[in-house]
């Protein structure tokens, strides 16, 4: 049903865990208005041979609708609406959180081209290598204008824009090679700003991996690119990555961490939320730190904070306790609180 | 026995009254800045309409046909922004408003004639302007001008822009002059609930003018900022926000769309209701879903922006409030369906293109609500399917209605009568065009091909062909519907005061009107829509 549906109505194969509940509801929507329209076309034509004007001028009764037909017409028509939303949030809703063990790989878009960064130090142009039935990450950003990462066989898309990093995750489903397509307007080569995503087998992952395990070896881990930028950046200076509290809150357990703001609100500690951090800190303050760390715009490339991502990533799971305590640092900055920096989990009520 | 003296006294019509060149272009008379604005947005549809021409043709072979991807780009930005803003906005509002506004509500004039005067040639300015910019090389950021792209485009940007904000100011006057008109000069005994249906599209589509465009107003003067002085409010490299430039953009653009499709649904309800000499299934329907529809469409404006990152909470809340929107149009829908009941139908050309309003809107409403539904937008966005999802409402509902309004109209503004067999044909022609030209590329977003796309993949090549070669009867229906209407304003017969057997009020004087509209008080002694008397023998005679 739903492949005879597909070649009728032009849609490519669903190679993603989503496609066929988007494609499902696609089949409802076309059905129920190719229903209402043509209840409305047989309606008025029959009503037109009907009534066709006999002699001109004649008088005609006058019909007013009851209170109650138009509540029904109100309520059918916005309970069929509301069927449609309901439906269409819910896979929304599953399309925008991705599933925990996703694996992250980083996306900058620049005029016009996609480079992927994986986390074990490769990167490639233009094409997007991963497992089949295995959820991935795409954490995204741009290097100048909007653009957005379109893989119609996924039935996933989703803006990359400058300045700030989003995710997308999809879970391919089908061996093949799908294109993937520039979606927001980027100027002059818009539509050469193509792209393939190969999803392998698990074994033919395996071998391609070997066969690119020699370059492969040779390159540095994407988090150790990270250490290095945040070394280069001063990051340790504020952050430590054992545990301890410093002028920052601590990088090891952060990522993915529900964190307390001073603001009172809770945000997780995702790769939106670190980016902004690097971008805006002033915005969003974890409780109980200063707010004393300088904008980042204009010093960090989208690569490093890609790299610093990772990095952050990979000391998530790590749990091992700090070897040295710290000196306590009293600040000389007004805006330092005269209590001991909380950790995150601590300053929550 | 009559005598001279019984006689009415023939007073000239509005058009005969003066003819000197000066009279039409400085003139207050809003029947004849009406006409103005129907040739100034008559001329910007036939340009448009020859860029979207350029653009299909292109699109017959999925590389280089006939143009340079530059010479693309700046045709579909230039295509867009003169159907939106020199066509579609003031083209039924501007147009046929200022015509029927105050003949429906019984008054001799606008609220502030000279007013109005200014708005025409306001409007004029910034078309020449954006015509101008056009001379400079053009833009090539799409009508939507997205940041930053919008900010570091190397094309002129800024005169375009400039432009855009100055037709801004001609609608904001023309609303302000609108609203005090129907709040105003109601004739005595014209209470709200009697005012004919269309008079409440223009009223509200008048609010949505006033609130709405000062918003688009700054956001572009910010643009032109950021590109002109590289200000960076909406340029994320200097610490700005691209997504609040989507914001402001679309909660202008979003209401804009009802700017260009209420005034359109005000000329089916009066369509339908003459035609099939009947009254209005549920006149109050049609008034609080008119009014409906301007409050929610200010709160729908997010459903743009479904995969621009926002929240889930946002992108759920803007979701369902849209559902709301498309509640008021089915509740039209079916009021205009309703109607047709009982009545005494004489279908002629006007309408023809309101049953092909009807079809398409359903095709182009149901298509809005489905992109509303948040997962498979995230499939559709920025694809063909969205480009054929507001084609449907804008060409198939607006310019379908522009073209009822124009076939209705016709008799009451020169007095003359068009070729029924060739206005039937005419509009076979544009709605099967039509439907050529757009149900392929509903298709084209299924499969995935994104809009502005110079070149395409070879698999899309059928489909685009076939939407090439339906512009093109499209295009020929209008082009005929241009020849015989010129043809009927030469050599028509004349058509009488009331040749539909309208009871409308604009019906109610001569046709073409005389220069202060009535020659008598209007009479409200029957209602607007009020067919239950018939017609006595002396109405029926031309």
């Amino acid at each position: 049903m739903l492949d005879w549906f597909r070649r009728l109505f032009a849609l490519p194969p669903g190679a993603s865990s989503f496609a066929d509940g988007v494609d499902r509801l696609h089949l409802f929507l076309v059905a129920s208005t190719l229903f209402g329209s043509l209840l409305v076309a047989l309606t008025v034509a029959f009503t037109v041979a009907r009534q066709r004007e006999r002699e001109p001028g004649q008088p005609t009764p006058r019909l007013v609708a009851s209170g109650a037909r138009e509540a029904l017409i109100v309520a059918g028509c916005l309970s069929l609406f509301l069927s449609w939303w309901v439906l269409g949030c819910r896979q929304y809703v599953r399309m925008r959180r991705p599933p925990a063990g996703t694996v992250p790989v980083y996306v900058t878009a620049k005029q016009w081209m996609w480079k992927f960064s994986y986390p074990d130090g490769r990167s490639s142009l233009d094409e997007l290598t991963v497992v089949v039935n295995r959820p991935v990450q795409l954490i995204m950003t741009s290097r100048d204008v909007i653009h957005s990462f379109f893989v119609p066989a996924f039935r996933s898309k989703q803006d990359a824009l400058p300045g700030r990093y989003v995710s997308l995750w999809f879970e391919p489903t089908r061996v093949g090679e799908y294109p993937i397509e520039c979606a927001e307007y980027c100027g002059v080569s818009h539509s050469n700003m193509l792209g393939r995503v190969r999803v392998l087998s698990a074994q033919d992952y395996a071998t391609w991996l070997e066969s690119e395990g020699s370059s492969r070896d040779s390159l540095p881990k994407l988090a150790e690119l990270g250490r290095e930028a945040a070394v280069r950046h001063s990051c340790f200076s504020c952050h430590t990555v054992d545990g301890q509290s410093h002028i920052g809150p601590t990088w090891q357990g952060l990522f993915g961490a529900s964190v307390a703001l001073t603001s009172g609100e809770r945000v997780t500690a995702d790769a939106g939320y670190l980016t902004r951090a690097m971008i805006d800190p002033a915005a969003e303050i974890v409780a109980g730190y200063p707010a004393v760390m300088p904008s980042y715009v204009g010093s960090l490339s989208p690569p490093e904070v890609a790299a610093i991502l990772e990095y952050i990533r990979s000391l998530a799971a790590s749990s091992a306790m700090p070897s040295v305590a710290l000196p306590r640092t009293r600040l000389a900055s007004p805006l330092a609180t005269d209590a001991p920096p909380a950790t995150a989990a601590q300053a929550a009520p | 026995m009559t005598t001279v003296a019984d006689l009415p006294r023939v007073e000239p019509n509005f058009l005969g009254a003066q003819t000197s060149v000066r009279s039409w272009l400085l003139s207050t008379d809003h029947k004849r800045i009406g006409i103005l604005y129907f040739v100034a947005t008559t001329l910007a549809l036939g340009l448009g309409g020859l860029f979207a021409l350029l653009l299909r043709i292109e699109h017959l072979t999925p590389e280089k046909t006939i143009m340079e991807a530059m010479t693309y780009n700046r045709l579909f930005t230039l295509h867009g922004i003169t159907m939106v803003w020199l066509f579609m906005i003031p083209s039924i509002p501007a147009a046929f408003g200022n015509f029927l506004l105050p003949l429906q509500l019984g008054a001799t004039e606008v609220a502030f004639p000279r007013l109005n005067l200014l708005s025409f040639w306001i409007y004029v300015l910034g078309a020449g302007v954006v015509l101008f910019s056009l001379w400079l090389g053009g833009v090539d950021t799409g009508w939507t001008y997205y940041a930053p792209y919008s900010s570091r485009s190397p094309s002129a940007v800024v005169p375009a822009l400039v432009g855009i904000f100055i037709v801004g100011w001609s609608t904001i006057l023309t609303g302000i002059n609108f609203i005090v008109s129907v709040h105003t000069l109601r004739a005595r005994g014209l209470s709200w609930m009697r005012v004919p249906l269309f008079s409440w599209t223009i009223y509200a589509t008048s609010i949505i003018q006033v609130l709405a465009t000062p918003v688009l107003g700054f956001s572009l003067l910010v643009v032109m900022l950021d590109h002109a002085f590289a200000w960076g409010l909406f340029d994320p490299a200097q610490g700005g926000d691209p997504v609040l430039y989507q914001h402001l953009f679309w909660f202008y653009s979003h209401p804009a769309v009802y700017i260009m499709i209420l005034p359109a649904m005000g000329v089916v309800s009066e369509v339908v209701s003459t035609f099939a000499h009947k009254n209005p299934y549920s006149y109050k329907a049609l008034v609080y879903s008119t009014l409906g529809i301007a409050f929610v469409g200010f709160l729908t404006w997010g459903h743009h922006m479904f995969v621009a990152g926002m929240s889930v909470f946002d992108a759920g809340a803007f979701g369902v409030l849209s559902m709301l929107v498309a509640i008021f149009s089915a509740i039209k829908v079916f009021g205009w369906v309703a109607t047709l009941r009982r009545g005494s139908i004489s279908v002629k050309a006007p309408l023809l293109y309101v049953f092909g309003f009807l079809f398409l809107f359903i095709f182009g409403g149901m298509s809005g609500v489905a992109v509303a539904a948040m997962s498979l937008d995230v499939h559709w966005h920025d694809t063909y399917f969205v480009v054929a999802h507001f084609h449907f409402v804008m060409v198939g509902g607006t310019l379908t209605a522009w073209l009822a309004a124009l076939h209705y109209w016709f008799p009451k503004v020169t007095g003359k009568l068009y070729s029924e067999r060739w206005a039937a044909v005419a509009s076979a022609l544009v709605i099967l065009g039509f439907f050529g030209t757009f149900l392929p590329q509903f298709l084209l977003g299924n499969a995935g091909m994104p809009r502005r796309y110079y070149n395409y993949a070879p698999h899309y090549q059928a489909l685009n062909v076939a939407s090439t070669l339906g512009s093109w009867a499209l295009g020929s229906g209008l082009l005929m519907t241009l020849g015989y209407l010129l043809h009927a304003l030469v050599r028509g017969p004349s058509s009488g005061a009331n040749p539909w057997l309208s009871r409308s009020f604009e019906w109610r004087t001569a046709s073409p009107p005389p220069e202060r509209n009535f020659e008598q008080p209007l009479d409200l002694g029957l209602d607007a829509y009020d067919y239950t008397a018939g017609f006595s023998d002396a109405e029926r005679r031309p």
